[in-house]
């Protein structure tokens, strides 16, 4: 060991910094009168940029192959709009199943029962590894396999019987192929948010008295929300276009509506036009409802500092 | 000084907290190593000592957020987080374990308040659902609560709103809703900035003086000094010493305690 004391690292701040003479006095706070930065990237981006979207509109508008009268005959025709309405409805409700399961789902993978645990494991293993459009139509032929299903008991007598092709309709599988799907994303997602949330948050609640079940669904999943709220948006809104997955059991939502005018008519560019116009207003329905609960779910954060 | 080890706790009516030979191990560390402490009615116990030294965990213990692994826990003259039959030792529900914890209030180092609530609905929501009172007698205690700590115009305020002194403030009202017969405190101070350190010293003086029962792990000296009926010093998952303040930091009787007073004083 060297027992000599160490060398200052720095040098004194006795030092000044040198003025120059000839530069305006700092001493009474005027404002800064400076020459600004010069930016001739900015202007070599815009440039570019300008000339990409001139393409584009060039692109639109004169290539008579969009048949845009065909686009505008056809964008509010009926057909057409029961399809925005059977997409818009499959999306709700398959995302209904996948959020409610999704959420089930992730409270079983942290619960402390190992039963529970692997269940969900198992189950969000198996939902991913399957393409949704084999699960779609494995729910679809499900009759090939069970043609009647029973409600009763397990190896035992049942009490209520009914044919798998009457009661699985291509509404039925639609929405339980995308929701089961959907549901173990979701509780990936909700895992997540979960697991964001502080422990000192649990052991606050349990020290109050708070039974865990209570503490769960009044403290920790509150407050994961805000943290899952984003990525679901992100889900719901794949989710407007996974429905078109559906055109393989013939449901007739958005896509399957225009594919199946197309067939008659030879239109298929404006067609899908009409069916891209669509999601997109689709899009950004669900991106300002989105922004609206993010904006709710934040309240609490506002702080003297600025929102976070 | 002298702690009688054997006798059954559960007659000795004035001890609110009764530990022996308390052991608790994460994986091969021993955090504790044999604890023995009792604490009587209206006693304000403050412990010490260095960080690492097992103050945290014991207090965790105390309310069973933390399980023991060895040694016996009494708390209110019942055994924590188990119960005891003939002889034998069983594992409580967590619904038992809730209905004891709710007599405990606990306040935390980083508060701990629920950030997605006002200060009002913290205050309120485990008398509602855990005690089961009426909202109007909840609203009632809580604001009368608020008072006491000064803070009665942040009713309506988020947490993320208040400073830290605020927050620790409310966390103590908080616990306070529930009328409990033990306060634990640990390092209610640590996170402040040192001028809010004082505004909730106060309130735990008051508290002191009011005669609520209190474990207090702090790093405040000077408090420790003024209001504790008795000092406790740990070091290694130990009881080392415990006396009155004034004999503590006038002269401390072991030699860890002697060295961990320098320390400080450096």
């Amino acid at each position: 060991m060297n027992a000599e004391p160490p060398e200052p690292l720095r040098t004194p701040a006795t030092a000044t910094i040198p003025r120059d003479p000839t530069g305006p006095p700092a001493g009474e706070g005027q404002d800064i009168k400076a020459v600004p930065l010069r930016h001739p990237l900015r202007w070599l981006a815009a440039l570019v940029i300008v000339v990409l979207i001139a393409m584009a509109v060039h692109l639109l508008v004169t290539n008579p192959n969009w048949q845009w009268d065909v686009v505008g005959q056809y964008l509010f025709s009926s057909p057409v709009v029961d399809g925005v309405k059977r997409t818009l409805l499959l999306t709700v409700l398959a995302e209904i199943v996948g959020i409610v399961f999704g959420v089930v789902l992730a409270i079983m993978r942290l619960s402390p029962n190992p039963v529970l645990s692997w269940t969900s494991r198992v189950y969000t293993w198996t939902l991913r590894g399957i393409p949704p459009l084999v699960l779609l139509l494995f729910i679809y032929f499900l009759s090939a396999l069970l043609p009647t299903l029973s409600l009763g008991i397990p190896f035992g007598p049942s009490f209520v019987e009914a044919s798998t092709n009457k009661l699985i309709t291509q509404q039925v599988a639609a929405v339980a192929g995308l929701g089961l799907a959907q549901a173990a994303y979701v509780s990936e997602i909700v895992r997540g948010g979960i697991l964001s949330i502080p422990p000192g948050q649990t052991r606050a609640a349990l020290a109050m008295g708070m039974k865990p079940r209570q503490v769960m669904w009044r403290i920790v999943l509150p407050q994961a929300m805000r943290v899952v709220v984003p990525p679901l948006g992100n889900e719901v809104i794949s989710m407007f276009k996974a429905t078109s997955l559906t055109s393989v059991i013939a449901y007739s939502e958005l896509l399957t509506t225009v594919q199946v005018i197309y067939a008659r008519t030879f239109e298929q560019i404006p067609m899908l036009v009409v069916a891209c116009l669509w999601y997109g207003v689709l899009t950004t329905v669900a991106t300002i409802v989105q922004s609206l609960i993010e904006r709710r779910l934040g309240r609490s954060l506002k702080t003297p500092k600025g929102d976070r | 000084m002298a702690v009688p080890v054997t006798t059954a706790a559960e007659e000795r009516a004035d001890e609110i907290i009764r530990a022996e030979r308390v052991r608790k191990s994460y994986g091969r560390t021993e955090v504790l190593r044999g604890i023995d402490l009792a604490v009587s009615a209206g006693e304000v116990v403050c412990v010490i000592g260095p960080s690492g030294s097992g103050k945290s965990t014991f207090l965790r213990c105390v309310n069973h957020l933390e399980r023991l692994d060895g040694g016996r826990l009494y708390v209110n003259g019942e055994l924590i987080g188990y119960r005891q039959r003939r002889g034998k030792i069983y594992e409580q529900s967590p619904r038992d374990v809730c209905r004891k914890r709710a007599d405990i209030g606990m306040v935390f180092q980083h508060f701990e308040l629920f950030p997605h609530m006002t200060v009002l609905q913290n205050l309120v929501l485990a008398p509602l659902i855990v005690r089961r009172r009426a909202k109007a007698e909840a609203t009632a205690r809580a604001e009368e609560l608020l008072d006491k700590v000064g803070l009665a115009d942040k009713i309506d305020s988020y947490p993320g709103q208040l400073s830290g002194g605020q927050q620790q403030r409310v966390a103590i009202a908080r616990a306070l809703c529930m009328r409990p017969r033990l306060m634990l405190f640990d390092e209610p101070t640590s996170a402040l900035d040192p001028e809010l350190v004082g505004e909730v010293l106060n309130v735990m003086r008051e508290l002191a003086s009011s005669g609520l029962t209190m474990v207090v792990v702090t790093h405040e000296m000077q408090f420790a000094r003024e209001v504790a009926d008795r000092v406790v010093f740990m070091d290694h998952g130990k009881v080392v010493e415990e006396s009155a303040p004034h004999e503590f930091f006038a002269a401390p009787k072991t030699e860890r305690a002697k060295a961990f007073l320098e320390r400080l004083a450096d």
